[in-house]
C-alpha cells in the first residue's frame, strides 16, 4: 500500500465526507425531535476537527491522487476561512431553523457536503477535479437555497439558482473542453509549463476557452455580468443560508478563481488581465450603484457582496504576489465582517416573525444598543472606513493595483467605494437617528450575541494586531508564486 | 521660584475650571485668589533679586521644538524688564481676583470666571517671560483667547458675543503681522531665540530681504510687521476699534485685560525687541506717528462719550499711544514707566467705575448718574485719585506728584528733546491730548458724582457703597497711583536708569532723547501742567457752572462734535469697506460658487445621477430567469468580443 501517504493529503476532506455520511445515518436513526440537535452538534464538532486537522497537517506542497489534488499553504489558508465560515454559520442558524419550520437534520449535513465540495475546489489541481468539487458544492447549495420548500420564495430561489447554475456549468465545461482541445491536457502543472516563458503561446481558441472558464467561475463568485442570480437567491433563501452563501462558497470560488488564473494560466496574464479588469470594474460599479436603490437588507447584502468581489478581483487583475496577498487578506476580513453583519440581520425579528426591510431597523439603537453598535461597526467596516478592518482589506488591494500600474482600476475602485459608503452609512443613520416604530424581539440569543461580539471585536481591533492574518496571507500568497 | 510665579495661576485655573463644580463657588473663588497672591509676592521677591540685585536669569523648563535649524525651549527669561512686568501683571491680577469676589457674587458661573481670569494671567506671564518669539506668540495668542472668552463671558448677551468676535477678528489682523514678523525674523537670523537675535542685530543692520523682486531693508520690514501685531493687541489707531466694544465684558476684566495688562503686551513686545527697532529709523518713525495719532484721536473721542467705561477705554487707547510714541523716540524706559503707572491708575479707575456701576444696579450711562458723591464717598475719593494720576498732577522739579505726572511728563519731554520732525509732532499732539485727558476725566467725575441725580427713584434708593472685598483692593491700587511715579522715577528714567535696566533694553548711543529730556526748557516742563489745569477748569465751567454750555457748543461745532461722538466713523468705514464686502463676497461664493456650481454639479448632481443610475441598475433585475440567462450569454459574448477587439489575442 504505497498509496497511503498519497491519500493522507486529502485526509481532512475524506474525514469530513465520511462524517457527512455518518451524520446522515445518525439523523435517520435518531428520534425525529432530537435528530437536528444531535446532528447539528456533531456537524459543528466534525467541522472543527476538520479545521484543526487542516491547520495541523499544513506542510508545504503535496500533490496527491496522480496530480488531481494538491494541498499547499494557499489551500490551507482558504480552507481555514471556508471552514470557519461554515462553523460560524451553523452556530448562528441554530435558532433560526428551529423557529422557521425548517428543523430537519439534513440542513447541517448539506452544509457539510457543500463544505467538502469547497475544499475540493480549493485543492483542485486539474480541470476535472475542479469541476467535481464545484458541482458537489453547487448541488448542495441548490438544495440549501430551496430548503424552506413550503415557502414560494425559497423554492423560487433554489430553482433559479439551479437553472442558472446549470447554464454556468455548461459554460465552464465548454471552456474546459476548448482548453483541452487546444492544449491536450487538463493538468494545471502541465498547462503552466506550456505557457511559461513563451511569447504569445495562446491561440485564440485557447483564450476563448479561458473566457468561458472565467465566465463559469465568475458566476460562482457572482461577478457582473454573471451576478443576476445573486439578489434573488439572497433574498429568497432562508437567512442563514444567505449568510452561508455570502461567505463560504464565495471564498472557495475566489480561491479557485485565483488558483486557476494564476497557476495554470499565470503565463497568459497579459491575455486575460483585460477581461478580469472589465469584470472587476463592472462588479464594483454595479455593486455600489444598484445597492443604493434597495429596500431589502438581504438584497442589499447581495449587491454589497457583488461589489466586494469586484474589489477582490482588482487584486487578481494586478496579477502580482502583493495583489494575491491583498485578496487573501481581503477575504479573511470579508468573512469576519459578513458573519457579523448577518448575525445582526438574524436578530431582525418582530413578534417571532423575521423582517428584512431596511426601514424595520429604524431607531433600533434605542431598543437594542449593542446590536446597533454591531451594525455600526460592520457597516463602517464594509464601507472601508479606518480604523475598521475593512479599510485595510481595501488598502492592500488598492496598493497592489497601484504597484501594478492599474491606476484607472484603483481610481474606479475608490470612487465606487465612496458611493458604497452611502448605503452602508444610510443604514447606520436609520438605526441611530430614525424613530423607533416596532422594537425587535429580545433577547437575541447567546450564540448570535457571541458571534456578533467576537466578529465586532476582531473588526475593530484588527489594526492593533494584524500580524497573524497578514503573515499567513503572505505565506499563502507565496505558494502560488514559487521562486 | 520663577516657575511658581508662572504656573500657580495655571494651577488656579485648572482647579477652578475643571473642579469648580466639585469644590463649590466659594473654593473656586478663594483658591485662585490665594494662588495669585502668592504668585504676586514671589514676583516682588524676584523684582528685588533680579532688577534691584542686577541678576537677570533664564530658566529652561524643557525642549519644545527641534527641527533642523529651528530649535527652541520652553523657558522663563527673567530680567529687569520682565521683573517689572511680573509685578504689574501679578499685582493687578491679584487685586482684580479679590475684587471679583465681590463684583461677581451674584453671577451664576463664578468658577468659570475665575478659571478664565487665572488662565489669562498664566498666558500673560508666559508672554512676558518668553525667551523666544514662539513662546511670546504662544502667550500672545493665549491672552487673546482669554480676552475673547472674557469679553463674551455673558454669552447670552448678543452684544457681548459680537464684541468678543470683533476683538478676536481685529486681533487676527495684527496677529498675521506678528506671525509674518516671526517668520521673517527666522529667515533673516535662522533662529527665534531672543538672545541670539539680539547678538546678531547689529551685524544685520544693512541686510535686505527680497520679496516680489523688490529689495527691502530687512529689519525695517521685520519691525513694521511686528509692530502691526503690537498695534492689534495694544489698540493703536486703525486696529483700535475692538477695545471700546470689549467693555461689554465684566468690569474686572476691563481693568485687568483691557487696561493694565494685555493691551500693554504690544508695548512690552516692542520694548523687548528694542535691539531690533533701534536698527530701523523708519520703523521708529512709524511707531511715533501712529502712537501720537492714537493718543490724540482717542482723546478726542473720549470727550463726548457717555458710557462711563467707554470714556475710560478711550483714555486707555490714548495712553497706549503715549507709550508708543515714547518708544518711537527711543525712550523705552519711559514707555515701560508709563506702562507701570498707567496699570495702577487705570485699573483703579476701571475698578472704581465698576464700583459705581455696581452701586447703580448695572447702569453705565453717565447721563443717568449724577450726585453720587455723598452716597458712595469712598469710591468718589478713589476715582479722584485715579483721575489726578491719569491727568498727571504734580509739582515740576520735585518728587511730589501723582504717578502719571512723572511718567507722562517724561514721555512728553523726551518727545520734545528728540528734536526730530516726528518727535515734535508727537510732542504737540501729546500736549493736546493731555488737555483733553484732563477735560474728559473731570467731565466723568462731574457727570457721575456731582449735580442733581438723574436716575430713577428705585435705583437711587438702592445706591450703596461697595462691600469691603471690593474697596480694600482699590486702596492698594490707589497707593500705587499716588506713589509709584515718585518711587520709580529715579530707577526707571532718572540717574539710576542704566544700572537698573542693564541689558534688558538697548538704546543706540545716538538716540539720546531720554537723556536729554531732563534738560528741556522750563516751559516744556510746565506746559503739560498748564494744559491739565486748563482742561480741569473748562470741565468745571461746562459741567458745574454753565451746564447748558455743552449742548450749545455741540450745536455750534456740530461737525467736530459728530466726528468725535461717532468715533471718527472708524466702525462705519470698516463696516463698509471690509465687513460688507466680506459678507458680499462670502454670499457670492456661497450662493453662486458653493450652492450652484459645487453642490449643483458636485454632491447634488452626482447624488441625483447616482440615484437615477441605481434605479436603472436595479430595474435590470427583472426576476425572469430567461433575462438572467440571456444576460450571462451576452456577457460571455461581450467578453470574447472585447478580447478580440483589444487585440491582445491577435
Amino acid at each position: 500500500m504505497t498509496e497511503l501517504p498519497d491519500m493522507l493529503a486529502a485526509g481532512p476532506e475524506i474525514f469530513l465526507a465520511v462524517m457527512g455520511m455518518v451524520l446522515m445515518m445518525v439523523g435517520v436513526f435518531s428520534s425525529e425531535k432530537r435528530a437536528l440537535g444531535i446532528v447539528s452538534g456533531l456537524a459543528v464538532a466534525s467541522l472543527v476537527v476538520t479545521l484543526a486537522s487542516v491547520v495541523w497537517m499544513a506542510d508545504g506542497r503535496i500533490v496527491a491522487f496522480s496530480g488531481l489534488f494538491l494541498t499547499d499553504s494557499f489551500a490551507v489558508f482558504m480552507k481555514t476561512l471556508v471552514l470557519l465560515g461554515a462553523v460560524l454559520v451553523l452556530i448562528m442558524s441554530e435558532n433560526y431553523i428551529q423557529r422557521e419550520g425548517m428543523a430537519r437534520f439534513e440542513f447541517p449535513v448539506l452544509v457539510i457536503y457543500a463544505t467538502v465540495g469547497m475544499m475540493m475546489m480549493i485543492s483542485a489541481n486539474d480541470l476535472i477535479s475542479l469541476y467535481i468539487g464545484l458541482e458537489l458544492q453547487s448541488l448542495s447549495l441548490y438544495v440549501l437555497a430551496a430548503f424552506q420548500r413550503d415557502r414560494g420564495r425559497s423554492s423560487e430561489a433554489g430553482l433559479k439558482y439551479f437553472v442558472l447554475g446549470a447554464l454556468s456549468s455548461c459554460l465552464l465545461l465548454y471552456g474546459c473542453s476548448l482548453i483541452y482541445g487546444f492544449t491536450g491536457t487538463t493538468q494545471f502543472e502541465a498547462l503552466a509549463v506550456l505557457f511559461t516563458g513563451k511569447e504569445s503561446a495562446a491561440s485564440p481558441g485557447l483564450v476563448v476557452g479561458i473566457v468561458f472558464l472565467s465566465a463559469g467561475l465568475a458566476f460562482k463568485v457572482s461577478a457582473v455580468p454573471f451576478h443576476m442570480w445573486t439578489p434573488d437567491v439572497y433574498e429568497g433563501a432562508p437567512t442563514p443560508v444567505t449568510a452561508f452563501f455570502a461567505v463560504a462558497p464565495k471564498i472557495a470560488a475566489i480561491a479557485l478563481f485565483l488558483r486557476v488564473m494564476l497557476e495554470p494560466f499565470g503565463g497568459l496574464i497579459d491575455e486575460w488581465r483585460q477581461i478580469i479588469v472589465l469584470i472587476s470594474v463592472a462588479s464594483m460599479v454595479l455593486g455600489a450603484f444598484a445597492a443604493v436603490a434597495q429596500r431589502n437588507i438581504k438584497r442589499l447584502m447581495a449587491y454589497s457582496s457583488i461589489g466586494h468581489v469586484g474589489y477582490a478581483l482588482v487584486g487578481l487583475a494586478s496579477g502580482s504576489e502583493a495583489g494575491l496577498r491583498g485578496v487573501l487578506i481581503y477575504m479573511a476580513i470579508y468573512l469576519v465582517m459578513n458573519v457579523g453583519a448577518f448575525a445582526c440581520i438574524l436578530c431582525m425579528q418582530i413578534n417571532g416573525r423575521m423582517v428584512e426591510q431596511i426601514d424595520d431597523l429604524a431607531g433600533s439603537a434605542k431598543s437594542h444598543p449593542m446590536m446597533a453598535l454591531g451594525i455600526l461597526v460592520f457597516m463602517f467596516s464594509l464601507a472601508g472606513i479606518p480604523p475598521m478592518a475593512g479599510f485595510f482589506g481595501k488598502f492592500f488591494i488598492f496598493t497592489a493595483a497601484i504597484e501594478a500600474e492599474l491606476y484607472t482600476l484603483a481610481i474606479i475602485g475608490v470612487v465606487s467605494s465612496v458611493v458604497g459608503a452611502f448605503y452602508y452609512l444610510r443604514i447606520v443613520k436609520i438605526v441611530y437617528f430614525d424613530d423607533l416604530l416596532e422594537p425587535f424581539d429580545k433577547p437575541i440569543g447567546r450564540s448570535l450575541g457571541t458571534i456578533m461580539t467576537l466578529s465586532g471585536v476582531v473588526t475593530i481591533l484588527f489594526f492593533l494586531y494584524p500580524a497573524p492574518i497578514l503573515d499567513s496571507a503572505s505565506i499563502a500568497a507565496a505558494a502560488l508564486f514559487p521562486g | 521660584m520663577e516657575a511658581a510665579v508662572v504656573f500657580l495661576p495655571l494651577l488656579g485655573a485648572i482647579i477652578a475650571g475643571f473642579f469648580g463644580r466639585m469644590i463649590g463657588d466659594k473654593a473656586a473663588q478663594y483658591i485662585p485668589c490665594v494662588l495669585l497672591t502668592v504668585s504676586a509676592l514671589i514676583s516682588y521677591y524676584l523684582f528685588f533679586a533680579v532688577a534691584l540685585g542686577g541678576d537677570p536669569r533664564t530658566i529652561v523648563l524643557f525642549e519644545w521644538v527641534t527641527s533642523g535649524e529651528l530649535e527652541f525651549f520652553w523657558s522663563l527669561k527673567v530680567d529687569t524688564l520682565t521683573a517689572v512686568m511680573l509685578i504689574v501683571v501679578t499685582t493687578v491680577s491679584a487685586v482684580v481676583h479679590i475684587y471679583s469676589i465681590g463684583y461677581m457674587h451674584h453671577d451664576t458661573s463664578i468658577p468659570r470666571f475665575f478659571a478664565y481670569l487665572s488662565l489669562f494671567t498664566f498666558f500673560m506671564l508666559m508672554l512676558v517671560t518668553a525667551d523666544n518669539l514662539v513662546q511670546l506668540f504662544f502667550g500672545w495668542e493665549g491672552v487673546g483667547l482669554c480676552s475673547y472668552l472674557l469679553i463674551g463671558f455673558w454669552y447670552d448677551k448678543p452684544t457681548a458675543n459680537a464684541a468678543a468676535i470683533k476683538a478676536f477678528l481685529v486681533n487676527r489682523v495684527g496677529d498675521i503681522g506678528f506671525a509674518l514678523g516671526i517668520f521673517a525674523t527666522f529667515v533673516l537670523f535662522d533662529t527665534v531665540r531672543l538672545d541670539d537675535i539680539f547678538a546678531l542685530a547689529t551685524s544685520k543692520s544693512d541686510a535686505t530681504l527680497v520679496f516680489l523682486d523688490i529689495e527691502f531693508h530687512a529689519l525695517t520690514i521685520i519691525c513694521l510687521l511686528l509692530f502691526i501685531g503690537a498695534m492689534g493687541k495694544s489698540a493703536q489707531i486703525g486696529l483700535h476699534t475692538w477695545l471700546p466694544d470689549a467693555m461689554e465684558g465684566p468690569t474686572p476684566v476691563s481693568a485687568l485685560i483691557h487696561a493694565a495688562t494685555m493691551v500693554t503686551a504690544g508695548v512690552f513686545m516692542v520694548v523687548r525687541l528694542s535691539p531690533l527697532f533701534e536698527q530701523s529709523d523708519v520703523a521708529l518713525m512709524v511707531v511715533t506717528v501712529i502712537g501720537a495719532s492714537t493718543a490724540f484721536i482717542a482723546a478726542t473721542i473720549g470727550l463726548t462719550q457717555n458710557d462711563i467705561k467707554r470714556v475710560i477705554a478711550y483714555s486707555t487707547c490714548s495712553q497706549l499711544g503715549y507709550m508708543f510714541f515714547a518708544i518711537g523716540v527711543s525712550a523705552y524706559p519711559a514707555a515701560i514707566f508709563h506702562l507701570m503707572t498707567h496699570a495702577f491708575f487705570k485699573a483703579l479707575l476701571f475698578l472704581g467705575s465698576g464700583s459705581v456701576i455696581h452701586a447703580m444696579s448695572d447702569e453705565q450711562d453717565m447721563r443717568k448718574m449724577g450726585g453720587l458723591w455723598k452716597l458712595i464717598p469712598v469710591t468718589y475719593a478713589l476715582m479722584w485719585i485715579g483721575s489726578l494720576a491719569l491727568a498727571g498732577i504734580g509739582i515740576p522739579g520735585t518728587l511730589i506728584g501723582f504717578a502719571g505726572f512723572f511718567s507722562k511728563d517724561v514721555i512728553l519731554e523726551s518727545a520734545f528733546a528728540a528734536h526730530t520732525g516726528v518727535g515734535t509732532f508727537a510732542f504737540w499732539l501729546g500736549i493736546a491730548a493731555a488737555f483733553m485727558t484732563a477735560f474728559y476725566s473731570w467731565r466723568l467725575l462731574f457727570m457721575t458724582f456731582h449735580g442733581a441725580p438723574r436716575c430713577d427713584e428705585k435705583t437711587l434708593a438702592h445706591v450703596h457703597e461697595s462691600p469691603r472685598v471690593m474697596i480694600w483692593p482699590l486702596f492698594l491700587l490707589a497707593a500705587g497711583a499716588i506713589l509709584s511715579g515718585a518711587l520709580g522715577y529715579h530707577l526707571f528714567v532718572g540717574d539710576g536708569m542704566a544700572t537698573f535696566w542693564g541689558d534688558s533694553i538697548a538704546i543706540l548711543p545716538t538716540h539720546t532723547a531720554l537723556a536729554d529730556a531732563h534738560h528741556v526748557p522750563v516751559w516744556v516742563k510746565a506746559l503739560p501742567l498748564v494744559m491739565v489745569a486748563g482742561g480741569i477748569g473748562l470741565a468745571y465751567y461746562m459741567y458745574m457752572v454753565r451746564t447748558d454750555l455743552a449742548a450749545i457748543w455741540a450745536e455750534k461745532l456740530r461737525p467736530a462734535y459728530l466726528l468725535s461722538f461717532n468715533k471718527w466713523y472708524f466702525d462705519e468705514i470698516y463696516e463698509r469697506l471690509f465687513v460688507r464686502s466680506a459678507f458680499y463676497l462670502g454670499r457670492g461664493f456661497w450662493k453662486a460658487g458653493d450652492g450652484a456650481v459645487i453642490d449643483g454639479v458636485g454632491p447634488d448632481g452626482i447624488a441625483a445621477s447616482t440615484i437615477r443610475f441605481a434605479r436603472r441598475a436595479s430595474a435590470l433585475q427583472s426576476g425572469y430567469l430567461y433575462h438572467y440567462a440571456f444576460a450571462m450569454l451576452i456577457g460571455v459574448v461581450v467578453l470574447v468580443t472585447f478580447y478580440f477587439f483589444t487585440g491582445t489575442g491577435g
